[in-house]
């Protein structure tokens, strides 16, 4: 039996100082009990001989200095099982579905271990998500991390759906298991995730962890560790490709700072704690593919970038740690663009190994960095327009400002159930270039535009 | 000698442990599992640890013991091809000792104590040797030969030395007094190895990469810092770089970045070839890998562990270079190891000894008379990731004080996918004088003017470019419109290069020339035709300008270029002018 501790000595915001207590292990799991006979959970931050901090997960409301304390003497674990597909649990692990509680096959610490670098396999197996601007110019590959970076009012939702819907490897009938965390989402948007998965059945291979915007902070720091570990334990016990869904980065990096004010710690920039970079690498870095096993963890994060400032400590630390972004700008949603994906400071740093003739097809990288240049010209002469007026533009340059607004309307724009497959996207691609003089595609091998320039295509 | 030590306290990485006699930087085994740590504080009779591995679950009153060493990396034979943590663990080991994840409280030594070298002895019995002294050698891999040195604390007279098949903890040799030594030495990471003489650095290394080599060389023996935002390619040129230097030994730190990273490297080196030898580049370089996700305490303690083994081959007389990616992973851990020390924090929080910190990191390179007499070199190149891309924070700044060259990436340019991204008119080389000598001798006469004018075309360029965004560029008079695109082609013909193109990823020093060269050759006669009364429009169509676009590309580039520059030359002809 482990003891209980009536040793309270201060309770600030939702950490409790505990005196006098046997030897307690860092970072153990603390069960409380209220005068009132409630419960709430914790977990040690700081322990000594003297006294244990223990960061309360559902708030300090209610505690004082009568409640009792219990230390189980073993780290938080998470029961595990093939039967979490289908369900849906809170922020903190406990069913809200009115299912039966988990059985568990096994309890994992939702801690998670750094994968061996040496063990781990370089990610390469291409995932067709059906969108353009992501297959074509930022491709997402199996075991890869790649958060979509948004702003408030923009439809990163939806596109989080419509890849987690359409997303496949090519020439394989395996599906993706879903893993989705909320973390201090509203209802509402809760309710959209899940009328989607209903919609389109992809509840049953699904898990659903849950913490709103209403449940405590405090345990938005356990939900993406909870969401992770049933995330690896499906991919590495079970063999499953599984495509992990954090949303919102943002409430998650909030908590961590809320956390780090209470325990007064020396704040970091804009007040978040030094050890951000660390903390979200450990999330996102559990991430990948190991070599001998079939699975495989796939992170679709969504980020709201406050401000939509690309360079608040939030995306940054962000953006040094995953393997690209993909960027929604707010100007081509105006616009009416769907979906409002900037290629521009999007990337996917993996796109390289998981294209080409094996893998897509041979021309891929060479129409890709040509689009981007175009574009990235266009964009810039849309300045100088605003500036001296078209007529003053050369012939060349007229060209480049067209094939700006068509890469737009054309090639960004699609519909939300519209799954164009990686020739669809790279032909296009192709049908736009066409519209520029041939000598200044300098980024492609004239190979390829022999081969499939349209101007070209099929004559010999 | 207190031994009854045990813990006081435990927050996160760092433990105070109370009952120890300790020095500051011992090495202590913390808890039942006996957690590798060092001692970074004594107050008192407690002393605070900072540990290298998990310390979930541990608990205050677990014992503690000191292993009355400083960190130390073990030096030897076997070193290269080996792919370490950031306290010298070798991965593969670990992988078998624990499976896939990294666990915790598992030893294993850095130096295979099975494998067995032959040991040619380089010095006889009766001779007088010297801390540093080469006494025999080992042919580590095909092409390097690994010097067996005397530590540089020893000397004596050979009374034995021996000759044969050893292991690297057997001994081969032993001095007067009964001094015994063997093939494998240790040294305390953060004390420099001791050298004869500094000297001046006075040759590039050449890395293949034309903006580098062309622009903004390094010598051999300096320093060079490259930050840039995420996403401007900072990996991919330190993987350049590690790839193509002409260097002896590589040395490469993937601190506290990304696994899958690391893995693409693990996986690439083994299968590249050196492009000197065409053995594996595997056969030739060291890489540490900790990643973000593994301890912290060991992220801190990665860069010190590469740059001793840095050290240790330049000792040996060869030219080493290291690359550091990232130091502000480096510098991040140092901040958050300070702060859970509760120490008063300096500028943005990082502890007020980070500038020390960096610069005794950094003045660790140079080119040395080593003190067995012979010279080698440490290259550190150095990636900063300063956040939201702005250069002006602490660890930018701080490293920017010490190096002698910068190359500085542009997100800009990387959004445009102008690769590598490297911006020609904020970055510099302090270098290009002092290697002046050796570019006129090893390159070209013409390879300094050929350069600065170059430079002073973009440097043109960007000036004409605000008045373009001002009034348009068919507003500007003719020459000057030919400049801009002279600028272009230097832009998108010689700075820009392929890192994944198999020809294009390594461009030698002639084929460098050569090319500047020619877009400078075209730049000329267009300029004259243009005098000469040759329409602007004319000379823009110009078919040869097209065909330089692409000659980089080209297996046989001699070939190649001799056909353009003799079109080149009907093409001017055939427009006339006077």
């Amino acid at each position: 039996m482990t003891k209980e501790y009536k040793t309270i000595r201060e309770i600030a915001g939702p950490l409790i100082f505990v005196e006098k207590t046997d030897p307690v292990g860092y970072n153990e799991l603390v069960n409380i009990t209220l005068p009132d006979g409630s419960t709430k959970r914790g977990q040690v931050l700081d322990t000594s001989e003297d006294i244990v901090v223990v960061q309360v997960f559902e708030g300090a409301g209610g505690l004082n200095r009568d409640s009792k304390v219990k230390f189980t003497g073993e780290t938080i674990k998470l029961p595990v099982s093939k039967n979490l597909l289908g369900r849906i649990l809170s922020g903190s692990g406990e069913p809200l579905d009115g299912g039966p509680r988990i059985v568990p096959e096994d309890r994992l610490d939702i801690t998670g271990a750094a994968i061996n670098p040496y063990a781990r396999l370089p990610p390469k197996e291409f995932i067709q998500t059906g969108i353009s601007t992501i297959d074509g110019m930022n491709t997402l590959v199996r075991g890869q991390k790649l958060p979509i970076f948004s702003g408030s009012g923009l439809p990163h939702n939806e596109i989080a759906l419509q890849i987690a819907r359409q997303a496949k490897v090519r020439g394989s009938d395996e599906q993706f298991a879903v893993v989705f965390a909320a973390m201090g989402i509203t209802n509402e948007e809760a309710q959209y995730f899940m009328r989607d998965f209903e919609r389109t059945g992809a509840l049953e291979r699904a898990v659903v962890f849950l913490n709103l915007a209403n449940d405590p902070a405090v345990e938005r720091l356990i939900t993406p560790r909870l969401a992770l570990t049933a995330a690896e334990y499906l991919a590495y016990e079970h063999d499953m490709h599984v495509l992990v869904i954090l949303t919102d980065i943002t409430n998650y990096c909030e908590a961590l700072r809320q956390m780090g004010a209470a325990r007064e710690e020396v704040p970091g920039r804009r007040g978040y704690p030094g050890y951000m970079y660390t903390d979200l690498a450990s999330l996102y870095e559990r991430a990948g593919v190991i070599k001998g096993r079939k699975g495989s963890v796939t992170q679709f994060s969504i980020l709201s970038m406050p401000g939509d400032d690309i360079t608040h400590p939030i995306p940054d630390l962000s953006g040094y740690i995953t393997e690209g972004q993909i960027v929604i700008s707010r100007e081509l949603h105006r616009k009416g663009i769907y979906p409002p994906i900037n290629v521009l400071p999007s990337l996917s740093r993996l796109m390289n190994s998981g294209i080409g003739a094996t893998r897509t097809r041979e021309d891929h990288k060479a129409v890709s960095d040509q689009l981007y240049a175009a574009y990235a010209e266009g964009k810039d002469l849309r300045g100088l327009v605003a500036i001296v007026g078209k007529d003053a533009l050369s012939d060349r340059d007229k060209k480049f400002l067209e094939f700006a607004d068509m890469f737009e309307d054309r090639f960004v724009r699609q519909g939300v159930d519209e799954n164009r497959d990686i020739e669809t996207t790279l032909d296009l691609g192709w049908e736009l270039l066409a519209s520029l003089p041939e000598a200044q595609l300098t980024r492609i091998d004239n190979k390829y535009i022999q081969k499939y320039h349209p101007a070209h295509k099929g004559k010999k | 000698m207190k031994t009854n030590g045990k813990i006081y306290r435990i927050s996160g990485p760092v433990v105070i442990i109370s009952g120890l006699n300790t020095s500051m930087f011992d090495v202590v085994k913390v808890g039942n599992e006996g957690l590798m740590g060092e001692v970074i504080g004594i107050e008192g009779d407690k002393s605070t640890v900072q540990v290298y591995e998990e310390t979930s679950g541990i608990r205050p009153g677990e014992p503690v013991e000191n292993t009355g060493m400083p960190l130390s990396v073990e030096l030897g034979p076997g070193l290269l091809e080996s792919i370490y943590d950031g306290i010298q663990r070798p991965l593969p080991v670990l992988k078998t000792k624990m499976g896939d994840f990294i666990k915790r409280g598992v030893f294993a030594d850095g130096l295979s104590r099975e494998k067995q070298w032959d040991f040619v002895p380089t010095a006889k019995k009766g001779d007088k040797v010297k801390g540093g002294d080469i006494i025999g050698t080992v042919q580590e891999t095909q092409n390097i030969e690994h010097r067996i040195m005397v530590p540089p604390d020893m000397s004596g007279t050979i009374e034995e030395i021996k000759k044969g098949k050893f292991k690297v903890d057997e001994v081969v040799c032993t001095l007067s007094g009964g001094k015994k030594l063997t093939m494998m030495q240790k040294w305390p990471v953060r004390k420099p190895r001791p050298v004869g003489k500094k000297l001046t650095p006075n040759k590039p290394l050449i890395t293949g990469q034309r903006i580098l080599d062309g622009l903004f060389p390094v010598a051999k023996g300096g320093t060079a810092a490259i930050p840039g935002p995420f996403g401007s390619g900072k990996t991919v040129t330190q993987q350049q770089l590690a790839k193509w230097s002409d260097t002896e030994i590589v040395v490469y730190i993937g601190c506290g970045e990304r696994g899958n990273e690391m893995a693409d490297v693990l996986n690439e080196f083994p299968e590249l070839e050196d492009p000197k030898t065409g053995r594996p580049l595997m056969e030739r370089t060291v890489l540490i890998a900790n990643t973000s996700n593994m301890p912290v305490a060991a992220r801190e303690a990665s860069v010190y562990t590469g740059i001793t083994i840095a050290e240790y081959y330049r000792d040996m007389g060869y030219d080493v270079s290291l690359m550091a990616d990232s130091t502000s992973r480096w510098a991040e851990a140092m901040r958050e190891i300070s702060s859970r020390l509760e120490e008063m924090p300096g500028e943005e929080g990082y502890p007020a000894y980070l500038a020390a910190r960096l610069s005794e990191f950094y003045e660790r390179s140079g080119r040395v008379q080593s003190l067995c007499g012979k010279e080698g070199s440490i290259t550190v190149i150095g990636a900063v990731s300063p956040p939201g891309g702005d250069f002006s924070e602490p660890i930018t700044q701080n490293t920017l004080r010490i190096v002698k060259v910068f190359w500085a990436l542009d997100a800009k340019l990387a959004q445009r996918r102008h690769f590598p991204a490297i911006n020609w008119l904020n970055s510099y080389s302090l270098y290009t004088k002092a290697l002046g000598d050796w570019y006129k001798e090893n390159v070209s006469p013409e390879w300094q003017k050929l350069r600065d004018d170059a430079m002073e075309l973009l440097q043109k360029e960007s000036e004409l470019q605000e008045i373009v965004q001002l009034v348009g560029s068919d507003a500007l008079p003719e020459d000057q419109q030919l400049t801009l695109e002279i600028a272009r082609m230097i832009r998108e013909y010689f700075l820009q290069q392929n890192a994944y193109h198999e020809v294009d990823t390594f461009c030698p020093m002639d084929k460098q020339f050569k090319l500047l060269k020619s877009i400078t050759k075209w730049g000329n006669m267009a300029q004259s035709a243009l005098e000469g009364g040759v329409q602007i429009e004319d000379i823009m169509k110009s078919k040869t300008k097209d065909d330089l676009a692409k000659v980089k590309f080209e297996k046989d580039f001699d070939t190649a270029l001799g056909v353009i520059l003799k079109s080149m030359d009907e093409e001017f002809k055939s427009l006339g002018g006077k």
